[in-house]
């Protein structure tokens, strides 16, 4: 059963700064939802669970990424490997990468009328960034291109209860997830949880400016689910 | 410690010079001819490039060939190549008091983009970080001149650097030449604001490279600067 309520009209595209001049004026027929969070918070399941809810009511849902662009995606990368990138580098790598996926991708996709869910968008790029010293106000203008989703969740989970699900999931550290590159502490434990309280605050304060909507994710998976949902639900249905 | 601070902040600042143009305005050439000057008096000395670090290189000619680059990612990836060699090389060379030569700066960004159709302001808070140069040479030459030193031999020029992406003309070569003269309109327009030095490139090459030596004599260290006094002397 297609249920499209009073939030699935036809809507103009709006940009948080600057925006893409080319794209002034586009009207888009879906909506984005982001569903952010930090590695091990859930966010691929839940993309996954809401995607299939979605399309089960006959909606046509796309998902999206960081480091996936045809352009660039592995690239990334590859740099990294090769060489240590400087922060700023590395924040305009990933705009790089994040503007194909937009323009290319997402845009289209919300033109054709998807319901697209981005499985992480700009918020973590610019909580990354700032932590590492960039100025927060440099990253908002970068991303000033880029286009107002219709809905962000932030996936919040405790650090300490993130450690044991990054470690049961891939049995070790990420050397960039848990701040190693940033000299925090020789424990990976401590370096790692003060690393997640710093993003943590990040997320914190791109709450009002960004208009994140922070969901518990400490609770079992169908519960976040439910939670999230039933968010979802209501705005396509009541556009609230 | 503090002996090492103290021979931090003794170490002179060194000085950031740029120089800007159209292709075929003989920017490169005078920077050229500057560099083994200021060799030649013993100043430390480091070139960058435009468009030449190694960690955008493949994406950029892989987006290229494949025609996937928008203005919007054109932009970032010329900023992220930009990004790459400031923090890398010209930030820590400046502090150990180098002169670094830019062949090209924020302003071919400013100019390219604008004239590819992204937001100007975007564009300049993307590059906000970057430092004011201590010199900026903008070589102005008419579009004719240019065109004609870049197509003597009629060369295959490149989609995006004929500026084809564009579809100002169906001919390259018009379209090289409307693009470049739209590159020199923004040029000109921000050459007051932004303090450009403006250069008449279509002078003799010796005589410019004189008239950018006096220039940049008042930069250099006391020492060099006394060297070059001498050697400069007026005709």
């Amino acid at each position: 059963m297609i249920r499209s309520g009073k939030a699935m009209g036809p809507r103009a595209l709006t940009f948080y700064g600057d925006g893409i001049p080319s794209l002034k004026g586009r009207e888009i027929k879906g909506r984005l939802i982001v569903i952010e969070g930090s590695d091990g918070s859930g966010r691929s399941t839940q993309v996954d669970l809401i995607m299939a809810k979605l399309e089960s009511e006959g909606h046509a849902v796309a998902t999206t990424g960081l480091k996936r662009s045809e352009l660039i995606g592995k690239g990334i990368l590859t740099a990294k490997q090769k060489l240590p990138l400087g922060k700023k580098t590395l924040t305009l790598f990933y705009a790089a990468d994040f503007a194909d996926q937009l323009e290319h991708k997402i845009i289209p996709a919300l033109e054709a009328g998807y319901i697209v869910l981005a499985d992480r968008y700009i918020y973590t790029l610019i909580a990354r960034s700032t932590v590492r010293g960039t100025s927060r106000k440099w990253s908002n203008d970068l991303f000033g291109f880029t286009m107002k989703p219709d809905l962000v969740f932030y996936l919040d989970v405790d650090p300490g209860e993130l450690f044991h699900r990054v470690f049961q999931k891939y049995a070790g550290l990420d050397y960039y997830e848990s701040g190693a590159d940033l000299g925090l502490s020789d424990d990976l434990y401590d370096s790692f949880v003060i690393y997640q309280r710093m993003m943590a605050k990040e997320f914190k304060a791109m709450e009002k400016k960004y208009g994140l909507v922070p969901i518990d994710a400490n609770r079992p998976v169908a519960e976040v689910n439910a939670d999230l949902q039933g968010r979802i639900d209501r705005f396509l249905h009541d556009g609230v | 410690m503090s002996a090492i601070r103290e021979a931090i902040r003794e170490q002179p600042r060194g000085r950031l010079i740029v120089v800007e143009g159209i292709d075929g305005s003989g920017k490169s050439t005078q920077l050229h001819l500057l560099d083994k000057w200021l060799r030649h008096l013993g100043v430390l000395v480091f070139n960058t490039e435009w468009n030449s670090s190694d960690v955008v290189k493949e994406i950029t000619s892989k987006g290229k060939k494949k025609g996937l680059l928008t203005p919007t990612t054109f932009s970032l990836l010329h900023a992220t190549d930009f990004a790459d060699r400031y923090e890398r090389n010209v930030v820590p060379l400046l502090r150990a008091g180098y002169f670094v030569l830019a062949d090209r700066y924020v302003y071919t960004a400013y100019a390219r983009d604008a004239v590819r159709g992204c937001n100007p302001r975007w564009v300049r808070r993307v590059y906000s970080f970057a430092v004011r140069p201590d010199a900026a040479f903008y070589y102005h030459v008419p579009v004719e001149v240019a065109v004609k030193r870049i197509l003597t031999g009629r060369p295959k020029l490149k989609y995006y650097e004929a500026g084809m992406d564009l579809n100002l003309a169906n001919d390259e070569y018009e379209s090289y030449r409307i693009f470049q003269s739209r590159i020199i309109e923004e040029y000109k327009s921000m050459a007051a604001t932004e303090g450009f030095r403006v250069m008449d490139g279509s002078l003799d090459i010796e005589l410019q490279q004189a008239q950018m030596r006096r220039q940049v004599m008042e930069l250099l260290p006391p020492a060099a600067a006394a060297v070059a006094a001498k050697e400069l002397a007026p005709a």
